[in-house]
């Protein structure tokens, strides 16, 4: 699949943002992250300007995003619809969450943080299940993909939460938290390669054809000289030396060296634990941009097959 | 919407019916289709650098060939590829806007080009890429069955089939009810055995795929008496009688 940099920076961005939102909203009324107006504008405005902007660059991949609005009305029976109007429904607590705390309202903040929260964990559901619910991509219609959506975002919320409460002395939970996150988020991509690399591709060249009764089937004749659209969206590929060399650099730079970042900020706590979790939030982004690229460069969709571009082989 | 109408029993399903033995490769079924749909009801179908290096454009229709088996065995196939108008078809289920729906009354799928945002998360969904987005307009486009002529009153009755249909020079492609069991397609796929494509995805295309007929073997026994060639018989009876005969 074609990687649309819109699309990544925008599963990215705004995953983070909701996962900031989420952690805020569940660990303020626990009282383990501070609870002054100035740290919850801060990470509050954080997450919702990353997720704006990731909306924002989401409506760029659109041939028309002035109907976007449309999107809001097929949630009976779309992932992407739902994903639109849980967007939008979150975004009434988080303004209220921001507002309350701002005002001091503990009263308003501590409700409206829970739902804010809520409301984080469904849209980012939504955006798995729309990949996930993809037959014709079998890396995408995976057990593993909404799972992974939501702990990546989880993971990179939760980092950049660390890096806001180490900035404001008291950031040991949500480190702790983002340290987890990052090890069990390392294991599941992990876990999810090796399983698309040993799953064998649902439908053949004979299935596809319907002619395997006769024999194997191969491209004698293309039906175009030049590409098009199915070609350049849909049959784009990443030399396998690549692929390993990018799976390496967003496992262990995205995943690991952030975890290992948060256990050290973990220990030295202060000040300098919020810049070790800082240097680990950024890692964690970048290594999130380039498993999203991976995400889409990686996955094979069924059509390449009709023009004699089988993912094996 | 986006839902999908209820299944009913009996329900109309049109479709096509496409003779892979008779298929020629002839790309006629592609071009005409161009032809009829840049003007018709997801008009236009744009082009790219038309009359340079690097033209592409948007086509319902795509020709390719394939060899099938080895040796003896192997044969050359040509294969038109469009939308199968499938009974549960995900390009509509994942169309955010409504633009996508599937008709109740005939089962065919269409796109509302005045709704479509150009998401194109429906041409993800189709395995079997039916759908192409017009870069111009913004806009997801696909196969309408020539839904403006199967049912366009203006045209002589027996003109009233796709365009692809209609100007197939080898008679490979049928069209018709393939949700009525006595309709001239639904009792070809029976007796050819007609197949769908990656039935292994669970979409249910609505089209089917007739087979190659098997090549008879070279080795076959003695050669067979000589006989006139159909065009030599000018009987009209025998002549028909000689066709349903050499089938």
């Amino acid at each position: 699949m074609n990687p649309a940099p819109s699309i990544i920076f925008f599963t990215v961005a705004s995953g983070a943002g909701y996962g900031l939102l989420f952690w805020l909203g569940l660990l303020r009324p626990l009282g383990q992250v501070p609870q002054g107006a100035g740290f919850g504008a801060a990470a509050c405005g954080l997450a919702l300007v990353l997720i704006m902007f990731g909306l924002l660059s989401s409506t760029a991949h659109l041939g028309r995003p002035e109907r976007a609005w449309r999107a809001l009305s097929q949630w009976r029976s779309s992932w992407l619809s739902r994903e639109g109007v849980a967007a939008v429904a979150t975004f009434a607590p988080a303004g209220l969450f921001f507002i309350a705390m701002i005002g001091g309202d503990e009263g308003l903040a501590r409700p409206m943080g829970l739902l804010s929260a809520a409301g984080a964990a469904v849209t980012v559901y939504c955006t798995g299940m729309i990949y996930a619910s993809l037959k014709p991509i079998r890396q995408w219609h995976h057990p593993l993909v909404t799972p992974g959506y939501l702990l990546f975002g989880a993971f990179s919320g939760a980092a950049l939460l660390a890096m806001l409460a180490g900035f404001w002395g008291q950031a040991a939970t949500p480190a702790a938290i983002a340290a987890v996150l990052g090890a069990l988020a390392f294991a599941l991509k992990r876990a999810y390669w090796a399983s698309v690399d040993a799953t064998p591709p649902v439908a053949t060249a004979e299935s596809a054809t319907g002619l395997g009764f006769i024999g194997k089937v191969r491209p004698l004749d293309p039906p175009h000289t030049e590409t098009n659209y199915l070609l350049r969206e849909m049959a784009f590929r990443i030399g396998r030396a690549h692929a390993k060399r990018l799976r390496g650099i967003a496992s262990l730079a995205g995943f690991a060296a952030p975890t290992v970042l948060l256990l050290l900020a973990l220990l030295v706590g202060g000040v300098p634990g919020g810049i070790l979790a800082l240097a680990a939030a950024a890692l964690a982004l970048a290594g999130l941009l380039a498993e999203r690229w991976l995400m889409f460069a990686e996955a094979t969709h069924t059509v390449a097959i009709y023009y004699g571009m089988p993912e094996r082989g | 919407m986006t839902s999908l109408p209820e299944p009913k029993a009996g329900a109309k399903k049109l479709g096509l019916v496409i003779d892979l033995d008779t298929c020629v490769g002839c790309h006629a079924c592609a071009t005409n289709c161009k032809e009829w749909n840049t003007s018709g009801h997801m008009a236009p179908l744009p082009d790219r650098h038309p009359y340079s290096a690097g033209q592409e454009g948007v086509w319902f229709n795509r020709v390719h060939s394939y060899e099938a088996g080895e040796g003896e065995e192997g044969r050359t196939v040509h294969f038109p590829r469009s939308c199968l108008h499938c009974e549960t078809p995900a390009c509509v289920t994942v169309c955010p806007t409504g633009a996508s729906y599937k008709r109740a009354e005939d089962g065919i799928v269409l796109v509302n080009t005045d709704m479509c945002i150009g998401c194109q998360l429906c041409a993800w969904a189709c395995p079997y890429g039916a759908r192409e987005f017009d870069d111009d307009a913004g806009v997801m486009k696909k196969c309408t069955l020539c839904v403006d002529r199967i049912y366009n009153e203006t045209i002589p009755e027996d003109r009233r089939v796709p365009a692809c249909v209609s100007t197939c020079p080898a008679n490979a492609r049928h069209f018709g009810d393939l949700g009525d069991p006595d309709s001239a397609v639904s009792k070809l796929v029976a007796e050819r055995g007609g197949y769908e494509l990656m039935p292994e995805l669970g979409y249910k295309p609505v089209n089917r795929y007739l087979p190659p007929r098997r090549a008879p073997k070279a080795d076959a026994g003695p050669a067979k008496e000589a006989s006139p060639l159909p065009s030599q018989i000018t009987n009209p009876l025998l002549r028909w009688v000689d066709k349903v005969l050499s089938r």
